[in-house]
């Protein structure tokens, strides 16, 4: 059968189950969007306002489903838009794919109207990507495309299509497997390597008397949460995650001690950095993470699990370091060790949990009714059950939400880690409602952030989505002026920051628009947004200046954190000087 | 930048890495761009086809005084058009490199000479002019810097290296 390169595009979409395009139409992609008016009962387009959010909200509705997320552009501006989403799933390992229009093909190098070397300006933030120059060839790259995004370490796959192979025909034969000269998920030696690795990651736990669990995001990717679980109940050993492994295991687990680094709790980072081993699963040791490397569990010995064998060695090196899905090495892992338990280990992390606990904000004496971020996140939390999909932005109160909201549920939490994205909380909900329709979700952003993807309410509007937007307002670029704070002496340079009326403007846009200043009004209106059946935008105006403890400063060591006074010392919201 | 090969040579720290990559358009680009991403430092990188087609060849010297031989290797298997990467160092391997020099003949007396030296280092003569030769050398990264050095005292005008290139023995 003849079909357009158009044609094409849409029908290898359709083979590989993702029928879900966000995007944005122009000029050298028309003739796909053209095609698409034909395909329109089988493919879904959403029209986002910004290619940016289009590539936020494909990372997003891969992180809901685990299906790759398809975003598209046209040539030039379009395709340059993207950039940033596409850097955000690179550093976040999210699978999308991204189809870009292209000049035609004999105007390529001739600096033709919007034209720009896109593959040349996203190699760095793509795992692959490709410029189709002959209609032949866009049945197989679709279908490398979409192998080499979700297989292994997935990623982002851009393909940049040439709009005259867009336009011409040729036989469409539906590509059923993709053969690749060197590309290889898991490389033989690994899997061959991984018995011994396995049975030496066992000696080292056996010996181990404080041993904690670095969870990561890759327990996410290789949807290993039943062979986690399994190997954290058996091994008895305390659980921390990353920022993106949250979700992985449920909160309340006895074992979860819940996130570490830059913002976790003081006792999760006082547990590592007293640990004699670290048993490492699926994560990077990011900066964020880890503080000062010369400094870092020094007493510990490390496992390391990875899908990449680039992550092993590169930040912290590995006693044992094996390459590989934690969803195939775990279960023979968990067979190789002991059922344990540690008693003496976790008395002393209850220790400097109860320390932690004494100095939370929220049990320190405040002004009657002061309105401080963490008190909305913890009654979204209280009002919804913690049964929702919450798509955060960057900055405090992103790390707010990691302290206040206690994650139960898998993969609930959709954040921008790696890279720090400012304005992905809206666009995120758009893709993880898509993804999950039947779920509440909801978009909490500071002023900042949202304002970075304010256009987006009209694709909320458009499409009809129950979003429930939460927006807390500080005034400021809040984690950047806590850096300035703490770090340049109140210089705040360009951090104040002035806002619209977010009630007007969310009646511009025809939604529900709400406000509260006070603990009780934020009750309130969480509860008014829930019953409204439609998206609704509240702003919060909480506390100007408050900051996020506790921290580990740039540069110091996990167990150099500037932490808040305990209650009992006086409390309140400044650090201990 | 002056590249010492020399040390290159006895230096255990350089690492030479063979790459097969996929023949295709802006393969070199990719890993380039990996160099430059990642900070890796590399003393040479040399590209050519191979008996097949469809494959290329890359011999890359890496210093691994600042930079992870198996961190360059591993991530560059990353790139989806790498084929094998194998790390030769410790493994009995040929390694050559070749040269152009042009240098300047002040007089006939001197082209004799020149000609004496590149018959001492089994190189040739591959171009005669009024006032300059070009001496091609083939060797160890060792030997094209010696005959270098001899070269100099007649003034070189010109040089060519192709960086390293090697072969793993038997």
């Amino acid at each position: 059968m003849k079909l357009t390169g158009a044609q094409i595009i849409l029908e290898s979409l359709i083979q590989q189950d993702a029928t879900l395009i966000f995007g944005y139409p122009g000029g050298a992609i028309l003739p796909t969007y053209d095609a698409l008016w034909d395909y329109r009962d089988r493919i879904k387009h959403v029209l986002v306002r910004h290619e940016e959010n289009a590539a936020l909200a494909a990372d997003s509705y891969y992180r809901a489903t685990g299906k790759v997320g398809v975003c598209m552009a046209t040539s030039g501006p379009g395709a340059t838009n993207l950039v940033t989403g596409l850097a955000n799933a690179m550093m976040d390992s999210s699978a999308i794919v991204a189809i870009t229009g292209q000049v035609s093909s004999a105007l390529v190098g001739s600096d033709a109207f919007q034209e720009t070397d896109v593959t040349g300006v996203t190699l760095p933030v793509t795992k692959h990507n490709y410029l189709v120059t002959e209609v032949e060839d866009i049945a197989s790259t679709m279908a490398e495309a979409f192998f080499v995004a979700r297989s292994g370490r997935p990623g982002p796959v851009l393909v940049d299509i040439c709009k005259d192979a867009q336009q011409k025909t040729c036989e469409y034969v539906p590509v059923t497997s993709v053969q690749l000269r060197g590309y290889m998920a898991i490389k033989p030696q690994a899997r061959q390597d991984a018995p011994r690795m396995l049975a030496q990651a066992a000696q080292l736990i056996s010996q181990a008397q404080r041993p904690v669990i670095l969870a990561g995001q890759g327990i996410k990717h290789g949807n290993a949460h039943e062979e986690f679980r399994a190997f954290v109940d058996k091994s008895g050993i305390p659980v921390t995650t990353t920022l993106l492994g949250i979700g992985v295991l449920d909160e309340n687990h006895p074992q979860n001690l819940r996130m570490m680094g830059m913002h976790g709790e003081a006792y999760v980072n006082q547990a590592i950095a007293g640990a004699d081993l670290l048993i490492a699963l699926g994560m990077r040791f990011d900066d964020r993470v880890t503080g000062n490397l010369k400094t870092y569990a020094r007493n510990a010995k490390v496992i390391h699990f990875d899908i990449d064998p680039a992550e092993i060695d590169k930040n912290v090196p590995a006693d044992v370091g094996v390459v590989g899905s934690v969803k195939d090495l775990l279960p023979p892992l968990t067979e190789l060790i002991e059922k344990r338990s540690y008693p003496e280990w976790f008395k002393q992390i209850n220790l400097w949990r109860k320390d932690t606990k004494e100095r939370d904000v929220l049990g320190s004496k405040l002004p009657e009714g002061m309105l401080l971020a963490p008190h909305v996140i913890r009654a979204i939390w209280e009002a919804t059950g913690g049964n929702i999909t919450v798509c955060t932005d960057v900055g405090q109160h992103q790390m707010w939400e990691t302290q206040y909201f206690q994650h139960t549920r898998r993969n609930q939490l959709i954040t921008s880690g790696g890279l720090g994205t400012m304005g992905f909380a809206l666009p995120a909900a758009i893709g993880a409602k898509f993804g999950r329709p039947t779920d509440e979700v909801w978009a909490i952003a500071g002023d900042g952030g949202f304002q970075m993807s304010i256009p987006e309410l009209a694709t909320v509007v458009q499409e009809g989505l129950n979003i429930k937007i939460a927006v807390v307002n500080n005034s400021f670029l809040g984690m950047v002026r806590q850096w300035q704070e703490l770090m340049h002496e109140k210089r705040y340079s360009s951090t104040q920051m002035w806002s619209p009326d977010f009630v007007k403007l969310a009646q511009a846009y025809g939604i529900c628009g709400m406000r509260a200043t006070t603990q009780a009004e934020a009750h309130d209106i969480i509860a008014r947004a829930r019953e409204h059946d439609g998206p609704v935008l509240m702003e919060f105006r909480v506390e100007s200046e408050t900051n996020v403890f506790p921290m580990i400063q740039p540069g110091k060591s996990l167990d150099e954190m500037t932490r808040r006074q305990p209650a009992a010392l006086g409390g309140g919201m400044d650090e201990v000087k | 930048m002056l590249i010492d090969h020399a040390a290159a040579r006895l230096n255990p720290t350089k690492h030479t890495l063979v790459v097969l990559v996929e023949n295709k358009p802006g393969v070199l680009n990719r890993v380039a761009s990996l160099f430059r991403r990642r900070n890796f430092n590399i003393d040479s990188l040399a590209v050519g086809t191979t008996d097949d087609p469809a494959v290329s060849r890359m011999t890359i010297v890496v210093d691994t005084s600042k930079t992870s031989a198996a961190l360059v290797e591993r991530n560059l298997f990353k790139v989806i058009n790498v084929i094998d990467v194998q790390d030769l160092t410790g493994v009995p391997s040929i390694a050559r490199e070749l040269a152009l020099i042009k240098v300047r003949v002040g007089d006939t007396v001197k082209r004799g000479e020149i000609k004496q030296v590149a018959d001492m280092f089994q190189s040739r003569v591959v171009d005669v002019a009024r006032d300059a030769v070009i001496v091609e050398v083939t060797g160890e990264e060792t030997k094209v810097d010696s005959i270098l050095q001899v070269l100099r005292d007649y003034g070189i005008l010109e040089v060519v290296r192709t960086g390293r290139i090697a072969m793993t023995r038997g």
